[in-house]
């Protein structure tokens, strides 16, 4: 196992563990945007160099920070006492009992056993999405266009319905 | 690629776990943020390993599946924020209208 | 020309959407929903203007102006319904006085409504009565006709009972709903059996129309019930509707009652249209009924024909009968509707003896100046703070000047004061036509006496609001606390220029149909085209002007001399023949005799159903069911001592599962959640277990 590898799924993982479990919202949004930058820096390492930096604009530029608004709004950024949440063990015990059963899946899976262990780098030139993206793929592009504006307006009228009734 | 499978599954599971104890709904949006994100590093993996990485369709299921999430953020978070003008509390578990 | 049938849908379809705009407004929309209502209207005038001018030349020969166009509606099995638009002298009159008096209403409205938290919805009604109204008119079908028709009814129903918190108001939309139903299943059978003898109910289909030759000379050729033309009983049916909705006895009744409604309704429902309707009707299946052997009625010559005698005949009792009832009320606005039943009864005798020319002159005359009456009255209301008896009022005349003189202009030509006024020449008209009605002579006579009653009691009217000392107010001013009740007072200018207008055009009509240039008279008729212009009145039309002219002045004469004279408090006519006078204050007991023979009959018998219901048939029922009964209590027997113990015990199994599954089921979605996962982990887990083997 590559040592950069072991690192960037380290900072991952923990900060997701630490997003999960801190009591304070504010830092628990921090720790996620740490983890979602890792993730994106883990995407580089496997050659996806647009998804990665794709992963950055969007979820740490935009939904990061949509959700820090959001922690504000709710005044959610008021420390609660204690710095780790307690869970109920039900919870966590349902978690850990899907992580085990994928986690035995991977490992008993014959397909991964016959892969390439590095295999070459793939050409992805921004070029090549950007031709499959308005080719094969154009009509599925309309549709996210198309939900991402019913997104737009449905998350202002959602958000504002409240107080027009008031 | 499978301790890219593992970083994946892990990443899942701990954001089911958050979805499945945390009373905060944002911090619920949160671990359904996880969620998709180990999906989308499963999708990126087997593109890179699979057996045929020029059709770039792991890539594009990515890009999608984040335009996607980016919609859901949105609709979500302002769902939270209405919840919380309607019921004064960010907390999932007081909004228990399904209660049988 | 033909673009102008083509899209004369127009004129009903613009206050139709007005109606749907507003309708869809806020209540605060107040300035929109009049600006709506009235610019529609107002734009409906100008495009009946065009209509009408394209009517005023007709082609050489010709004589009269028919535009037709008809298209299919939708396909029904194997016949295909056709609808269609008509453009003749008689729609293009009415539209252009409909959407005048209307708009000129509409305006009067703004003024007299401005303190209704309800004005928007005020608005969309009015926008809907005009509109079906003028659908009506246009239509060249008897069916769109009817079904303009029922609209009117609908929207009449609506402003009738505007105020609908007060229970008279109610009940009185109530009651012009019922009556004119009762007319209108006349109208409709009167429909159904025209459909079934012609196969269309298009008026004017080139020659295959239902009131043109060749469908009326079949339907005079059939006979049915006593030697009666089909013509006959179908013409007669119609008329049943017309005289539902144009007041005519026996069913006048509503329309008294539907004062009860705002007084720019009543206006509107007293002139332009509603009760327009009845007499509009009549005047266009007029070929059906004057339709005899001889084929169909000619220019300028009306047949005898029996449908033709009963209209005559109930229009001159109407007349007399309303007249009569009108000099003994004392509620202003009662006064004029009773005048409404007697004018209609005019119209109704001058279809009769005149035609379709004599008795929409009328109606046309008729519109204007009772339009200017009611909205007097409403104005005299409006300033007298709503004060609707005439006995309390008093001495207007300077407190209202403007209100007095158009009032009086109005006054006048109602009572058909001689040579500037509307009236004169149109009750003259049909006066002229019932002297020379070979069949009898008595309508002639029982016109006279309307006219004399006419005068009569228009003068009392006038005398009490206008004239009588104001000792009355001023008394009740005395005792009366409240800070508003100041002096009566002019109405705003809004009100009184629809009042001005109105005045001049009673006026203005006078001169289209003189003897001198009758000019509408031939335009109506449909001889334009050899209009005479000049004297050539013989010694009949002479002989019944100053016949009438004698009538009014002794009414008038009569009239003020009585009361004038009289001490104030008492009617004086009341003092001379009291009982008469009650009966005529009780309307004739019209709606008295309804009530103790229609109504007590209707309870009577449901009162016999009801005993039937409950003897008869309940016993039998009740003995089944007691029999019943008998063998439930032997099954339950049976039950409680057999098969409830191990079903209870079976019940209260399920109940407890119930709970215990009750208990995952606490609304949270997180421990909703939490089972799907643990759910999912043991399905792959068993597939998984299953799979290995």
């Amino acid at each position: 196992m590559n040592p950069i590898f072991a690192i960037l799924a380290g900072v991952t993982v923990g900060a997701a563990v630490a997003a999960m479990a801190l009591r304070n919202l504010v830092h628990s949004v921090l720790c996620l945007t740490v983890s979602l930058v890792g993730l994106a820096l883990l995407y580089l390492r496997l050659g996806a160099e647009f998804a990665g930096f794709v992963q950055i604009l969007v979820y740490v530029g935009a939904v990061a920070i949509l959700i820090m608004f959001a922690v504000l709004l709710t005044r959610g950024g008021e420390a609660p006492p204690g710095r780790i949440a307690n869970a109920p063990w039900s919870g966590l015990a349902v978690a850990a009992a899907v992580f085990a059963m994928i986690a035995w899946a991977i490992a008993r899976s014959p397909a991964l056993r016959g892969m390439a262990k590095d295999p070459a780098q793939p050409p992805l030139s921004v070029k090549a999405i950007g031709d499959k993206l308005t080719g094969d793929l154009v009509l599925p592009l309309q549709v996210v266009a198309l939900l991402l504006t019913a997104a737009l307006v449905g998350g202002v009228v959602i958000a504002m319905s409240e107080k027009e009734t008031e | 690629m499978t301790p890219y499978l593992i970083v994946s599954a892990l990443l899942f599971s701990i954001g089911f776990a958050g979805v499945l104890t945390r009373r905060n709904a944002i911090l619920v949006l949160v671990g359904v943020e996880l969620m998709l994100n180990a999906a989308n590093l499963n999708f990126v993996a087997f593109w890179r390993h699979g057996p045929n990485p020029a059709a770039l369709d792991g890539v594009m299921f990515v890009v999608f599946a984040i335009a996607v999430a980016a919609a859901e953020a949105a609709v979500g978070l302002a769902l939270v924020i209405a919840i919380h003008r309607h019921c004064r509390s960010g907390n999932v578990d007081e909004a228990s209208g399904m209660k049988g | 020309m033909d673009r102008i049938v083509e899209h004369l849908w127009i004129i009903p379809a613009l206050p139709l959407l007005a109606a749907g705009i507003i309708a869809l407004l806020k209540r605060p929309h107040r300035k929109a929903a009049a600006a709506l209502a009235i610019g529609s209207l107002g734009l409906a005038f100008l495009v009946s203007c065009v209509a009408f001018a394209a009517t005023l030349h007709p082609a050489a020969g010709a004589g009269t102006v028919r535009l037709t166009h008809n298209f299919a509606w939708f396909d029904l099995g194997e016949s295909t319904l056709r609808l269609g638009w008509l453009l003749d002298p008689l729609t293009a009159g009415m539209l252009v006085m409909v959407t005048f008096v209307g708009s000129l209403i509409f305006v009067f409205s703004v003024g007299y409504m401005a303190h209704d938290p309800n004005f928007t919805r005020f608005f969309g009604f009015l926008s809907l009565f005009a509109a079906a109204m003028l659908g009506l008119l246009v239509a060249n079908n008897l069916l769109f006709l009817f079904m303009c028709w029922e609209v009117v009814g609908l929207a009449s129903y609506l402003l009738i009972g505007f105020w609908f918190q007060k229970p008279e108001a109610a009940a009185a939309a109530k009651k012009a709903f019922v009556t004119t139903r009762i007319g209108d299943l006349g109208f409709f059978l009167g429909m159904v059996w025209l459909y079934h003898g012609t196969g269309t109910l298009l008026f004017y289909d080139k020659g295959a129309g239902c009131l043109e030759q060749g469908a009326i000379a079949s339907l005079v050729a059939q006979t049915t019930l006593g030697g009666m033309a089909v013509s006959t009983a179908i013409s007669l049916l119609l008329f049943c509707g017309a005289a539902g909705k144009s007041g005519q006895v026996p069913l006048h009744v509503w329309l008294p009652d539907a004062m009860e409604g705002p007084t720019p309704v009543s206006a509107l429902i007293h002139a332009a249209t509603m009760v327009a309707a009845g007499v509009f009707l009549v005047a266009r299946v007029f070929p059906l009924l004057g339709a005899s052997a001889a084929g169909l009625p000619a220019d300028g010559h009306v047949p005898h024909t029996a449908a033709l005698a009963v209209v005559t005949w109930i229009g001159a009792i109407t007349a007399v009968f309303g007249a009569l009832v009108a000099v003994a009320q004392s509620d202003i606005k009662r006064i004029l509707a009773y005048s409404t039943v007697s004018q209609l009864g005019y119209m109704m005798m001058g279809l009769g003896v005149g035609g379709p020319a004599v008795g929409m002159f009328h109606l046309l005359a008729h519109a204007f100046f009772k339009a200017l009456l009611f909205l007097g009255a409403g104005s005299v209301i409006h300033g007298c703070h709503g004060e609707q008896d005439i006995r309390r009022m008093g001495g207007l005349r300077k407190a209202m000047p403007a209100t007095f003189a158009t009032y009086a202009v109005g006054m006048m030509a109602l009572a058909g004061f001689p040579l500037v006024f509307s009236g004169f020449w149109s009750k003259d008209e049909i006066l002229h036509a019932a002297l020379a009605w070979s069949p009898s002579r008595l309508p002639f006579a029982l016109g006279l006496f309307g006219a004399f009653l006419t005068a009569f009691y228009m003068i009392r009217q006038m005398w009490f609001v206008f004239f009588a000392p104001s000792a009355h107010p001023a008394a009740r001013h005395g005792h009366d606390t409240r800070p508003d009740a100041a002096a009566p007072h002019d109405s705003p200018p809004v009100m009184t220029v629809s009042l001005a207008i109105l005045a001049g055009a009673t006026v203005a009509m006078s001169l289209l149909a003189t003897p001198v240039w009758p000019w509408f008279h031939a335009y109506l008729g449909g001889h334009l085209d050899h209009l005479h212009v000049g004297w050539d009145a013989d010694g009949a039309v002479l002989a019944t002007m100053a016949l009438s002219t004698v009538a009014v002045a002794l009414g008038t004469g009569v009239s003020w001399r009585l009361y004038s004279r009289s001490a104030t408090g008492t009617d004086a006519v009341e003092r001379l023949v009291p009982r008469l006078f009650g009966a005529l204050r009780g309307r004739l007991y019209v709606d008295g005799f309804y009530a103790a023979t229609v109504f007590r009959l209707n309870r009577a018998a449901a009162t016999a159903f009801d005993w039937i219901d409950r003897f008869v048939w309940g016993s039998l029922a009740g003995s089944t069911a007691w029999i019943a009964t008998g063998f439930s209590w032997l099954g339950r027997l049976l039950d409680d001592a057999g098969i409830n113990p191990g079903f209870d015990a079976g019940c209260a199994g399920t109940r407890g599962t119930g709970r215990l599954v009750s208990l995952f089921q606490n609304g949270q979605t997180q421990r909703y959640l939490r089972l799907v996962g643990g759910g999912i982990v043991a399905i792959v887990v068993a597939v998984a277990w299953t799979g290995k083997k």
